[in-house]
């Protein structure tokens, strides 16, 4: 199969640059793993930032830096701000169903913003956008490859070629040809398992195989906490209940930190009560059964399925659980990679709006924002493809045929369970040196283990535990890229704390970036620049 | 606790068997099966995102009634199975293909959206519809799937109406005369879509507002033709 433009990821990113590129005339493929609306931008609540007035871009862009904390690129900050609002106007334009205040698009304030600036829809912002954008692709003529998994990047010479997919249904290995690649697969905060508020998927096969393709990573260990997850099942409950006056307090009724800090602040004062042993809860209670139910239902009924606890009358018990990865493929301000006719968009990449933080609501912009740059460069791109059968493809199907062969005598899931583990304890929300170098030598062990592991089904058809596999192999590369940054990164900076060294420093006022040179990791520090040039 | 699954594999003779499990106390059925996969049985095949209701991929049938296994708590003796009118692929994942393509057939997309002053009360209107997840379990439970597979079922006509509706779209008509064949005149209004609907959105009663609106473009219902006459002769 060929096209113009083949986009792996249905999320906001994805869809954004694959209506885009067909507007411009282009034969667009999006390949999802699951069904097109099972992307993870279904689950954002809070809503979509957009200044409302000239003079809230500007505090947009102020807002947005402060919380990069130095490693946001302005240029691309001052770009994605100023177009925000038109790009909730061509939301508008194409049916999203944007709640109203008298005849304007209503707005709400998120943490870190000087203004109410979210355009929201009820709490189902992201899955309106996410479905509105489906229906106009559709529309459009966009071709969809559902359930179809990602395995690599087809680049030859530094170029991209396509991509190389595995169909789910029949365990077949096959090649998708085009002029230009999109990556739009999202973040890889569900590396943290039961301590994300993730979707399951969320693992950076994409970032991996651009990895492996000679990509460049960048900012990977700038991880987004969420202070406010459900304890046992880390379902997000948003921030609007603090809005709301929601308290966090221990279970001896102590409140140990302002709940209206930043993120970074309040998760890591929650983790520290979780260290000593004490238990931590949100108190709504005051908040009151009426409002409750009229501005966070999705909320009170999953605290009432997951935890049996229903926050209007009782303590609901919460854990912080890492949320949104800030790092990815390192991209230009038009989406590009270093390797020609390769684009990156939305969480996986890196184009540097979030910087060492992102501000709750910037995430959905950028997806329409650069979503929309970056069809537009894919569209851009010409080259005659020739349909041959690259050797990645031949390599790629004899993988997948030894995963089926592989001893099995180490359970990957048993694995993945202590990684995840390991991971949120020693490169989560508090780090230090030696146990980084800890999580390092796990990890450098697991990768060497995975010959040994392997899968127990050995059913051709839609075989989901070889899926599971797979992201875990794929998490076990990237994880240690992210690793690296972590440790390298002597300072506190951001999402990024290391305890044994807590102040921001100016010699690390730069770029991590990370890439695979012959199958060896290289890692280095890249100066931002500071001012727009 | 015990429930039973029935596993589906089109390779094995026979190909669909029903398993019993042991399960933990009070669970969602997404964890019980996640626990099965993990401890007891590593084929048994699903599929799930999110496990908070948004994603629509965890549809499936608890005693006969379409749920999202994300949101469903266990009961003793449960009996789980795969959607209905939708071909298995394997154990509780079905081929979702045929359903999602009524959305193409009956044009559920804006066709022609124009810049108008929306109120909140405009948005409060196609709240519900645009509250889908295209999670399925309404096309599973509708009975016209048992007669005509060209139906083109609930959740696509309640998307339409979403559309129909909203004040930016200018091409009503255009819409209406996308889903007058297998679509709103098929429905037997039995509101098991409504039932079953996670989001609480309304089919059955979306489609009733399409037929009137069909009606003010001059449709007639056709089943209704020999209305008045009853075959009867004089
Ligand atoms: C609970 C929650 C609430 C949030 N709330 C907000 C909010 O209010 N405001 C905000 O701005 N942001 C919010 N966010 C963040 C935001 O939702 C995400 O950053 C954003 O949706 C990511 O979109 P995306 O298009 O990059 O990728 P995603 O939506 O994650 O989509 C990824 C796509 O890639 C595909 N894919 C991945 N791997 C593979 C593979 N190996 N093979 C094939 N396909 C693959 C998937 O199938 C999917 O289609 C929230 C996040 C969470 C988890
Ligand atoms: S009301 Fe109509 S669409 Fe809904 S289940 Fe019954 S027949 Fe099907
Ligand atoms: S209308 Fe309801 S039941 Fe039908 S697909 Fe949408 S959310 Fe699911
Ligand atoms: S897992 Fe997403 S709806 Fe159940």
């Amino acid at each position: 199969m060929k096209c113009d433009v083949v986009i792996v990821g249905s999320g906001g990113a994805g869809l954004v640059a694959a209506i885009r590129a067909a507007e411009l005339g282009k034969d667009v493929v999006v390949v999802s793993k699951g069904y097109p609306t099972e992307a993870q931008t279904s689950m954002a609540q809070g809503g979509i930032n957009a200044a409302s007035t000239q003079q809230d871009i500007q505090q947009h862009i102020e807002d947005t830096l402060r919380s990069g904390q130095g490693l946001a690129d302005p240029e691309v900050v001052e770009f994605v701000c100023t177009q925000a609002p038109k790009a909730i106007k061509w939301l508008d334009s194409i049916g999203v169903p944007f709640d109203r205040d008298d005849k304007e698009i209503a707005r709400r304030k998120l943490g870190g913003a000087s203004n109410p600036r979210a355009c929201y829809a009820q709490d189902y912002t992201g899955l309106k956008i996410l479905h509105t954008l489906y229906d106009n692709a559709l529309k459009l003529g966009v071709r969809f490859v559902h359930e179809h998994f990602l395995l690599n990047i087809i680049s030859e010479d530094n170029r991209a070629y396509g991509v190389t997919l595995l169909d789910k249904r029949s365990t077949q290995v096959k090649q998708l040809l085009s002029r230009a690649v999109i990556l739009a697969t999202g973040g890889f905060a569900k590396i943290y398992g039961p301590f994300s508020t993730n979707g399951e998927g969320s693992f950076g096969e994409g970032i991996a195989a651009a990895m492996r393709a000679g990509a460049k990573l960048s900012d990977l260990e700038f991880v987004q906490f969420h202070p406010t997850a459900l304890a046992k099942s880390a379902i997000l409950i948003s921030e609007a209940a603090r809005g709301l006056g929601a308290k966090i307090v221990n279970q001896k009724g102590e409140q140990f930190i302002d709940e209206l800090a930043t993120r970074d602040k309040i998760s890591r004062a929650i983790y520290e009560q979780l260290a000593i042993g004490n238990e931590v809860f949100l108190d709504m209670r005051e908040i009151g059964e009426e409002i409750i139910q009229r501005e966070l239902p999705q909320e009170r009924k999953l605290a009432m399925i997951y935890e049996n606890v229903d926050p209007a009358k009782e303590l609901l018990p919460i854990k912080p659980a890492a949320h949104y990865t800030m790092g990815g493929i390192d991209t230009e301000s038009n989406g590009g990679t270093n390797i020609a006719g390769f684009f990156a968009v939305g969480e996986c990449a890196n184009v540097k709006l979030h910087g060492a933080n992102r501000l709750g609501g910037n995430s959905l912009l950028e997806l329409v924002v650069m979503g929309k740059r970056v069809g537009e460069s894919a569209a851009a791109v010409s080259l005659e493809i020739e349909e041959k059968n690259f050797e990645r493809t031949l390599i790629d199907s004899n993988f997948i045929k030894a995963v089926f062969t592989l001893p099995n005598s180490i359970d990957f899931m048993e694995r993945k369970e202590f990684l995840q583990k390991v991971l949120f304890h020693n490169a989560g929300i508090v780090r230090e040196e030696l146990a980084l170098k800890g999580v390092l030598s796990v990890i450098r062990q697991h990768q060497k283990e995975l010959a040994f592991m392997g899968i127990k089904d050995k059913s051709p058809l839609y075989n989901t535990e070889l899926i599971a596999f797979l992201e875990y192999g794929n998490m076990v590369e990237l994880t240690e890229a992210m690793v690296v940054g972590a440790v390298q990164r002597n300072e506190s900076r951001g999402a990024h704390y290391r305890k044994d060294h807590p102040k921001t420093k100016e010699e690390y006022h730069a770029h991590t970036f990370i890439w695979k040179e012959d199958g060896v990791l290289c890692a280095d520090f890249v100066k931002q620049n500071i001012t727009k040039n | 606790m015990k429930i039973k699954v029935r596993r589906y594999h089109p390779h094995f003779a026979p190909p669909t068997i029903e398993m019993e499990y042991d399960i933990p106390q009070d669970v969602t059925l997404l964890q019980a099966l996640s626990h099965i996969k993990r401890h007891i049985d590593r084929t048994l095949t699903f599929s799930f995102m999110c496990r908070s209701g948004v994603c629509g991929s965890c549809a499936m049938r608890v005693n006969g009634k379409e749920v999202l296994a994300c949101e469903y708590k266990v009961q003793e003796n449960d009996i789980i199975e795969p959607l209905q009118f939708t071909p298995t692929l394997r154990d509780l994942v079905s081929d979702k293909k045929s359903a999602l393509e009524t959305l193409e057939r009956s044009k559920a997309y804006p066709l022609n959206m124009e810049e108008v002053e929306l109120e909140q009360a405009d948005i409060a209107f196609l709240q519900r519809q645009s509250d889908c997840i295209l999670c399925s379990s309404c096309y599973s439970s509708c009975p016209v799937y048992e007669v005509n597979e060209a139906f083109l079922g609930p959740f696509a006509l309640t998307r339409v109406y979403r559309y129909v509706c909203d004040k930016r779209e200018q091409k009503k008509k255009e819409h209406i005369d996308a889903i007058v064949e297998n679509g709103i005149w098929d429905c037997t209004l039995c509101g098991n879509c409504t039932e079953v609907c996670p989001q609480g959105i309304d089919p059955k009663n979306d489609i009733l507002m399409l037929q009137s609106w069909a009606a003010k473009f001059g449709y007639t219902n056709p089943h209704m033709g020999s209305f008045g006459s009853f075959g009867l002769e004089f």
